[in-house]
Order: structure tokens, then sequence, then C-alpha cells
């Protein structure tokens, strides 16, 4: 009987050690581009995505994040924009329907701040980045906010007539955040 | 005959100019298909227009009070002299409300205006797909009721031109 709660205990401290995977409060969460059209400040929000953090506060070098998105979800307010991002020239969504992050390292870089790195695809390229991710508790949940900014050209992301910057900039903010419950 | 000054001819044609080419400029870029730079580019344009019809509206107004127009020739109809007040007024109204109904409809469609890619103009309220619905129509109504009144401001000083040969036209030409 002594044994038994003595390895009970012990399981529960190396399960306490070990990072979990959070359950991602999907409606709560949010994943959105923000970028420039004629210098007016457009803010768009992907309606679908999958975001599973596996996270441990006492030790965050052990955490993982994988994210996936759905491209020809992005969600410009106007059913004409949301056909056209889908599109060849945009995200060529037929042919490449999800970006995805899969973070190869993260560390904590102070209270409350992770720095992220990992790999982002879009539209079958792939590049290494970093993003800082700053965590936070509330109640249950943890919340990360966190923003990323890429170069869309360089995911080919607006080829043809589209490439021209003056039109949409090239700079785009993705901005995440992500509410998950234990 | 007493003509309009200077400036009051100058912000006249300045601002009739303007309107004539957001009006033909908002039709064409609502018939682009889908989405193109061209379209993209038009809809910024249409609405540069309109953001400058309406302060050069508040200029004339401002100049107006000052600056009475000039008096309706003798022997003018008394009606003719109502309906020429009434859609003068009428102008005057729409040369506000339509380009801050167009304000109303991309500020509701969650667009905000950037005066010549320069200046972005305050949102006044977050945008709703439901206040897009509201908008749409009142600019587009607004616009088209403006449209009907141009044609009988311009058919008027035609008449005035042509068949009373009056020199009301001329006292408006530069």
């Amino acid at each position: 009987m002594k044994q038994r709660v003595l390895l009970a205990s012990l399981l529960a401290v190396s399960l306490a050690a070990s990072a979990t995977v959070l359950k991602t409060d999907a409606a709560k969460s949010t994943v959105s581009a923000t970028f420039k059209q004629m210098n007016v400040p457009v803010e768009a929000k992907f309606k679908k995505h999958n975001i599973v953090i596996d996270y441990n506060d006492k030790a965050p070098e052990t955490s993982k994040a994988n994210v996936e998105i759905d491209t020809a979800s992005l969600d410009l307010g106007d059913a004409d924009m949301n056909k056209e991002v889908a599109k060849k020239e945009w995200f060529n969504a037929g042919q490449f329907p999800k970006a995805t992050f899969t973070s190869t390292s993260i560390k904590s870089a102070g209270p409350g701040k992770l720095s992220v790195t990992g790999k982002l695809s879009i539209k079958g390229k792939a590049a290494d980045v970093t993003f800082p991710l700053s965590v936070k508790a509330d109640g249950k949940n943890q919340v990360f906010d966190g923003s990323l900014p890429i170069k869309r050209l360089a995911f080919n992301i607006g080829e043809g007539e589209w490439k021209d910057t003056g039109m949409v900039a090239d700079e785009v903010t993705i901005k995440f955040h992500v509410v998950a419950a234990p | 005959m007493e003509r309009y000054t200077k400036t009051a001819i100058l912000l006249h044609w300045l601002v009739a100019i303007l309107i004539i080419a957001a009006f033909f400029l908002g039709l064409t870029m609502v018939d682009i298909k889908g989405i193109t730079p061209t379209k993209l580019k038009y809809y910024s344009w249409h609405k540069w227009l309109g953001v400058t019809v309406l302060w050069l509206a508040v200029v004339r107004a401002l100049w107006r009070i000052n600056h009475a127009p000039p008096r309706h020739p003798a022997g003018m109809a008394a009606w003719q002299v109502k309906a020429a007040d009434a859609v003068h007024y009428l102008l005057y109204f729409f040369i506000v409300a339509v380009p801050v109904s167009g304000y109303l409809y991309t500020t509701a469609a969650g667009v905000p205006v950037v005066y010549l890619g320069i200046w972005q103009l305050p949102a006044l309220f977050e945008g709703t797909p439901e206040l897009k619905a509201l908008f749409k129509p009142i600019h587009y109504w607004l616009t088209m009721a403006m449209a009907a009144f141009v044609v009988a401001h311009v058919g008027a000083a035609l008449k005035h031109h042509f068949i009373d040969r009056d020199g009301v036209l001329k006292r408006m030409l530069p």
C-alpha cells in the first residue's frame, strides 16, 4: 500500500515535470494578419486554425507548439476579397490548404515571456523564424500573445501584378492570441 | 449682369469636376469583377475625391456666408425662383451628404480612409456587416438622387442660356 502511494506520487511528480498538452479554446483564440493596402491598415482573421501547445510553465524549454491555419479561411470582411486570397496568386489554397508553424525551441525570456523558434511554412515555402511570445495565467487558462512580422513576397504571396508593394505592402504581421486550458 | 465672385466660380467648377469624376469612377469601380489592383486603386481614388469634395464644400459654405450670390434675373417667374433656390439648397445638401454617407459606408465596412495615402481619417464607430449593409444603399441612393438634381441644375442653366438668353449661365462661366 505504501509502495503504491509512493509510486503514484512519483508518477505525479514526473508528470508534472513534463509538458502537458493544453486544450486550446478555438473560439477565444485568434490568428490574424495585419498589413497595409495603399497605406490603409487591414486586419483580417483566419477563421479556422488548429493550435496545439504543449506547455510547461516550470520548464518552458520542454514546451512545444504546433499551429495549423486554413489559408482559405482568411476573412477580409468582403466575399470577393475572401475569394481572391484563396487564389493561385495569393495563398493558392487549392494546392496549399494549410500554413503551418512547428516550434523547434521555446526558451524563457524573463517572467511571462518566451522566445519561440521554429519552422514557418506557407505556400510550400519554409523559413526559420523566431518571435517573442508572452504568456500569462487567466484563472485556470494560459493566455499566449505574440506577433510575427513576415515579408509576404518571401512566401510568394501575391504573384503577378500583386507583387506591387505600393498596392499591398510586403510587411505582414501575423498576430496570435491563444487561450488554452490545462 | 452681376457675376459670381472669381472664388465662387473657381470653387463651383472644381467641385463640379470632382463630383463628376467621383461619380463615374464609382460606377466603373463597382463593375470591375473580383478584386484587381486597378479596382483597389479606383476605390482609394474615389474616397480621396469624396473627401476633397467634402472639405471644398466647407470652404464654399464659409465663402458663401460673406458673399451673397447674384440675384435672380428680373422677370423670372416666382415658381422658377423658388425651384432654383430649392435645387441649389438640395445640391448643397447632397454635396455634403453623399461624401459623408460614403465615409460612413467605408467605416462600416471596417476600411478606414487614408486621405491621399497619407492621412488616416478617424473612424467614428466600429464597422459591422449589418452597418455595411445599411450604409451601402444609403450612399447609392443619395448619389443617384444627387445625379437627378445635377441633371435638373444643368438643364435649367442651359434653358436660361439658350432659350431665355438672360445671362444666368454666363455669370458662372470663368
